[in-house]
Parts: C-alpha cells; structure tokens; sequence
C-alpha cells in the first residue's frame, strides 16, 4: 500500500511556504492583486523560486531542479491552495514541466524554468481531461511556423513560454513558443478565478522549436493532463481547508440570539459534516500524488477518484464558508469570494468530477 | 522485537502443533505464551510489545493453519470489556476474566443502554443498592447484542440519585447466569432478532466485581467507549471490500438492470467507497507511527452513510427483484453478516449503522466539539440532581 501520510520533508517545506505565504500573500494583498493590471505576483514567484525552490521540484538536480518527487509538488499546492495565491505554478511547474520532462526530459529550456527565472504555460484549455484528443486546433504550416488559436490557457499571461501541442506533417506534435515571438498574441479573457487567469493565445505564422512529435508528443501531453488533474486534488484539498478552518474559527466567534453561532447544532453538525469530506480529500488527494509520483500501474484509478471527489468537496466548502459568513460572505472585501471561484473554476479544470467518474467507469469494469 | 516475536510464535506453533491439538488448549497455550494481544502486559495474555506488532503474530498464526478465538464473534468481550478491565480491573479481576474472555470460552455483552438512556447515556435509571458486601440492581437495560450466549456483562447502573447525572453511575461486571438476569430478544425491523431487552430483578453482584471506584463509572464507561468507536472503524479493507463490492458485482452481473441514473450514483458511491477505504488506510498508517489522528470518528460516519446509500441503490438496481425479502423468519444470527443475506436486508439492517455505538448525530457533535473546538450546546440538566431531571 502506497504511503498515505507526510514525511518529515514534506511538513517541513509545508511550514516554510506557509511562512512565506502568511507573509507575502495575506488574503488583503491578494484581493488587491486581482483588481490590478497586473494579476499574478512577479514577486511572490520570485520568492517561491528563490527563497524555497519550488519552482523546479520535480525537476532534477542536474537540470536545476530539487530532484523531489510530486508527492513534495503535491505539498506546495495544498499551500497554494490554501492562499488562493495567483502564482502560475500549476501551469508552469506542473502542466507545462511535467510535458517537458515527459517529452525532452534534458531539454535546456528546464533548468531556466526550474530557477523560476521563467515560467511556462502547456497551451491546451484549461478544461482539457487527461483523456480527451490530441488538440487539433493548431496547424504547422510547411514553414515549421505555428497557426491557430488556442483557448482558455491558464497561466499564460505570465508566461516566458508556451509549450504549444500542434498538428503537422507528421500528425502530432509539441512545440515551444517563446512569449515574444511575432505572430503570438495572448489576450486576457476575463475569467471567473481572479487568482488563476485565463487567456486565448492566437498563433499567426509563429516561429517554434519542435520538441517531440507522434506518440512523443501525445505521451507528453497525456502525462502533464493526468498529473495536473491528480495534483490539483491538493489543491482543491487546501482551498477546503481555508475554507473550513475560517468558517469554523468565525463561528466560534460570531454571535446570534445570546450565543455563538458555532454552538447551535444544526451548524454544527454541517461543519462535521464538511470535516468529514475534509478528511477523506486528504486521503484521495494524497493517493493520487503517491500514484503519480511512483509511476503506479493504479495511478489512473487514483487520479480519477481524487479528481471526482476533491473537486466537489473544495465547492462544497466554499460554498458553505460564504453561506455561514451571512451577508460578509456576499462581500468583496472578505475572501471568501476568491476561495468559491478558484474552487468553482477548479471543478471544471482539467475533467470534471463527473468526467472522471466517466473514466472510472472504464477503468474500474462498472460499464453504463 | 520483530524477529523475537517471530521466534515465540514458531516455538508455540512447535510445542502445539494446530493439525493434532484441540483448538482451545490451542487458544489457552497461545494466551499464556503472551501471542494472544501482544501489547497487553506479560502474564495477561500479552508481552508488553507494541500493538502493530500483533500483525507479525497473526501472520504467522494464519500461514501455519492454526486456529483463532473468532473475534468477530467475540467482538464485545475483546474490543470493549477487556481494554477496560485492563484499566480499570485489580489484578485478581484481571487474572479471573481476561484469558477465559479472550479464548471465547466465555463471551460478554454490554448492559450499558436503556429504554430511556441511549445517546444521553449518563441519564441512566437501573439502580444498584449497597447491601452489607454487595449490591442489589434492579432496572432494565435493552440493545444488548450477545445477551443470550453471554457468560458475563459490563454494567452500569446509578448507585447515587442525588448527585448530577455523570457522579452517580458506577460499573460493575455481573454474572448473566444469575436467576435475577431475565433475557429476552427483541425482534427488529429485519425480522431476526439480533439484540435483546434484559431484565434485571434483585440480582445480586459482590463488591469485587466492581470495577473502578463508586461514582466513578461514567469515567470508566468512557475507556469502554472509545474503545468501541476504535474498533468500528479499524479493519483493513480491499478496494471493493463490504457493500460496494455487493453492488458492483450485481451490476456487473445483470447489465439489463442498469439506467444512466443509477449509473451515476453508483460511480458516486462507488468514489466515496474507495475515498472510505483510504482514509481508513490513512488511520492505520497514522496508528502505526504513533500519531492516532481523529479520523476514527470519520470513519463511523462515512461509513454509515455509505452503506446506506449502497444498500438503497442496490434495492432499486433489483428493480421488481427489489420488491421481495429473502426471510422474515425470527432468526437469533451470532453475527451481522450482511454478505450473506439479500438486498432487502442489506437496506434494512444499514438503518442500524447511523444508530449503533454512537448515532451519527452523537458523533458529528462530537467531530464538532472535540476537533473543530465549536463551543458545546447549552446544557440544562448538567448541575440538577439525577433525581430532579424531567422524564
């Protein structure tokens, strides 16, 4: 049986980037963030890749990276998670690194987006399920240059560069697009997670270095959707957990009718209730990361579960954590609204829980 | 350890060979080795070892064939009977019960319920009277499972109606052979009778056969009852182990039966399933590092629950086979096996789930109270004299 627990390594980098958060992403600076131009934290990744080197932790240490496993990846994002911290480490260090690591896995592009010192976006949209086709939507042209359009990319406004999955010649095949290259344009859509953006990237004869092609570049962009989707459970897991914690912790103080909110058992009993699913998303989560991150022949059914099940629970509390906030739960200026829409936007990010049940179905013999 | 564990368990396996000894001289031989639960104390049953340890035993236990005390079937006495004798017991109850109890030559039940005391336990009536050496008790208790083959109980019974319900309990084991000890069973809404209602009329119990202090019984009952939610919730289970594998292997069975909307609820339920089992698993590894996390309580819930969505689904999966019940002769089962009966039993007997050793209700305030830290309900009665409460 898989280790379902964290090791002393792991709670260690938790505290530490919890420190770092609590710090440079209080719940304030954030909701300010998102109102700017400038929606993602240049300096908060800055931090994430300088002071902790998360940036590049499956990557390994030759190649600049930490060397750890997706388990420690798994970590971060629960932290992440917990901050609803608009940093592009779900597109760059997991979607985009994992198809790189998958599809060159020396390529001289790594080390660069290991130190953070550029961070990359995997050009699918962000609803893709690990399962779905090739993308199809851009061409290479006999030039070798890039046309189409690709929708709803997440992470690609802060992005230096984008791995691009492409039909050529050859039938499949990825690419890498540097941000600046002409003919590329990333246009900002206005997206319902203020602290993950969505863009539509448009490729018109853009120059590309092709990375991997035929059952390379399928295998690279299967393994990033599958890892994504595994290790967005934990992020889902520490959305749920802000939300239960803060909910909890202004129950105990709240007060109605002579006594404190959280004493009355009909509150109770649904915070019990969301501690319960709390518990069991820790478990799926972490199985999904250990799956993953031990090349398990299970991995599929592990991610599959904790994508189904996590994805729901981060809702549900988001949801309960604005209803049981009263009227300061409908407000802007209290977080709660931030949690609800990474949460919601989460549900439908890479396979919906009722997608991956789908799959399940298949993988499990519980055919329709 | 490990290896000495090992070597023990060979010698005993050596000197009582299980192929040509009687399995309970088999039993008493592995008790008095110190194999029979490795982390109570030597002389008693145990070597003083580390409880994940039992597993080395087991192991080798079951490859060579040798027989075991069918815990399942003496769940009571070795899940909740004995952790609080070996608390609370002197050494001469600890030495005259525990290896009798753990054989399964003597089986226990739990005297604890009562028609007016379920969930608020503590307001208890059965009353035990100080009579020169001993006591007198008299009272009705109810739910009590194994009544009937019970050689002993663990009680509790008020013995101070003056002071606040929790001060005036005091536990006792009493002796079910006792001409005062009147069992009967009671027929549930499956048909069979699993419990009993036992009717307790002047029986007599020695002093020695109390166990803790007088008064004191509530803080006693409490190490019997966490003992109980710890064992609910602390097996090992496959993937598509208990009642989703029931579902899943009719579905895979009966394709005709199947609709899209009973599809997508039996993926649902088929996802919590496994999202139970892990956490269960997560409980384990937790245990076996020494870090006992609270999702034994979690565990009771989410199992309720889904076994009563997976019971419901598979009645309406039956479709018109749904409609009929395997029995409803009174049957008196030594087990719930809900393996082994329809699914029609299955929906009925998982209404007992959310009910059973703490009502899910119970639990959830205490998930509520005790690891969320949510302040505790207004309580009225928790100063007034037993005697003074309203019912």
């Amino acid at each position: 049986m898989s280790d379902l627990l964290y090791s002393e390594i792991e709670e260690e980098l938790r505290s530490s980037l919890r420190a770092l958060l609590a710090d440079r992403c209080p719940p304030a600076a954030v909701l300010a963030r998102c109102e700017s131009p400038e929606p993602y934290d240049p300096a908060l990744w800055r931090a994430l890749a300088r002071e902790l080197g998360v940036t590049g932790l499956q990557v390994p240490e030759e190649l600049g990276g930490a060397g750890a496993s997706l388990r420690e990846t798994a970590v971060v994002l629960e932290e992440l998670g917990r901050a609803a911290a608009p940093v592009p480490f779900l597109g760059s260090a997991v979607l985009a690194t994992t198809a790189l690591l998958t599809a060159c896995p020396e390529d001289a592009l790594l080390p660069r987006i290991a130190g953070g010192e550029r961070a990359a976006a995997l050009a699918v949209p962000f609803s893709t399920a690990p399962d779905a086709a090739f993308p199809a939507t851009v061409r290479v042209d006999s030039a070798g240059t890039l046309n189409g359009r690709v929708t709803s990319v997440a992470d690609a406004l802060p992005a230096g560069l984008l791995l691009v999955p492409a039909i050529g010649g050859q039938g499949a095949a990825l690419y890498a697009v540097e941000a600046g290259a002409a003919g590329l344009g990333i246009v900002r859509r206005t997206s319902l997670d203020l602290t993950r953006q969505l863009a539509d990237v448009t490729l018109n004869g853009v120059p590309a270095r092709r990375l991997a092609v035929g059952g390379a570049a399928e295998q690279a962009v299967r393994q990033a959707l599958l890892t994504g989707a595994g290790l967005l459970a934990s992020e889902q897991l520490g959305i749920a957990e802000w939300c239960l914690d803060t909910t909890v912790a202004y129950l105990k103080e709240r007060r109605q009718f002579g006594r404190a909110l959280g004493s009355f058992q009909a509150l109770k009993h649904r915070l019990a209730d969301l501690w319960l699913e709390v518990v069991g998303a820790r478990a799926a989560a972490r199985y999904a990361a250990d799956a993953l991150a031990t090349g398990s022949a299970d991995a599929a059914v592990g991610v599959a579960v904790a994508a189904a099940y996590c994805g729901a629970v981060a809702v549900r509390a988001a949801e309960e954590c604005v209803q049981l906030h009263g009227g300061i739960g409908m407000t802007w200026e209290h977080p709660a609204h931030l949690y609800l829409k990474r949460a919601k936007a989460d549900q439908i990010a890479l396979g919906t829980p009722g997608h991956h049940r789908t799959l399940l179905a298949e993988l499990v013999d519980l055919p329709a | 350890m490990e290896s000495e564990l090992r070597e023990r368990t060979r010698r005993l396996l050596a000197e009582h060979d299980p192929s040509d000894t009687d399995r309970l001289d088999f039993l008493r031989a592995r008790f008095d080795a110190g194999l029979a639960w490795v982390h109570f104390p030597v002389g008693l049953g145990g070597l003083g070892a580390s409880r994940p340890l039992q597993a080395v035993v087991d192991e080798e236990l079951a490859a060579a064939g040798a027989p075991d005390n069918e815990p399942r079937r003496i769940g009571i006495g070795l899940g909740m009977a004995a952790p609080t004798i070996l608390r609370y017991g002197t050494e001469e109850q600890k030495r005259r019960f525990l290896r009798p109890l753990w054989t399964g030559e003597e089986v226990w039940c739990q005297l604890f319920s009562e028609p007016g005391a379920g969930s608020d336990l503590a307001a208890l009536g059965t009353r035990a009277r100080r009579e020169g050496e001993g006591w007198t008790v008299d009272g009705q208790k109810v739910w009590t499972s194994t009544a009937h083959t019970a050689r002993w109980a663990i009680l509790i019974a008020r013995t101070d109606p003056d002071v606040p319900k929790h001060r005036g309990i005091t536990y006792f084991v009493c002796d079910m052979t006792h001409p005062g000890v009147e069992v009967r069973p009671l027929r549930q809404i499956t048909g069979e009778a699993e419990f009993n209602e036992v009717f307790l009329t002047g029986v007599e119990i020695p002093d020695t056969h109390r166990l803790g202090g007088v008064g004191e019984g509530w803080q006693v009952a409490q190490t019997t009852l966490n003992n109980e939610r710890v064992a609910i919730g602390g097996q090992a289970t496959p993937r598509e182990g208990g009642m989703v594998g029931v579902v899943a292997e009719t579905w895979r069975a009966r394709p005709e039966l199947r609709t899209p909307d009973l599809h997508q609820r039996l993926l649902k339920a088929w996802v919590e399933a496994e999202v139970a089992r892990l956490t269960g698993e997560r409980l384990r590894q937790q245990l076996a590092v020494g870090q006992p996390g609270p999702e034994g309580a979690a565990m009771k819930l989410a199992f309720a629950r889904l076994a009563q969505e997976l019971s419901g689904l598979e009645v309406e999966l039956l479709g018109e086979d749904g409609l009929a019940y395997d029995d409803w002769t009174l049957r008196r089962p030594e087990l719930v096996d809900f393996t082994g009966r329809e699914a029609g039993y299955r929906y009925l007997r998982a209404k007992g789930n959310s009910i059973e050793g703490g009502t899910s209700e119970i639990l959830r305030n205490i998930v509520a109270e005790r690891v969320l830290g949510l302040p505790a309900e207004p309580r009225t009665d928790k100063d007034l004299p037993w005697k003074e409460l309203p019912r």
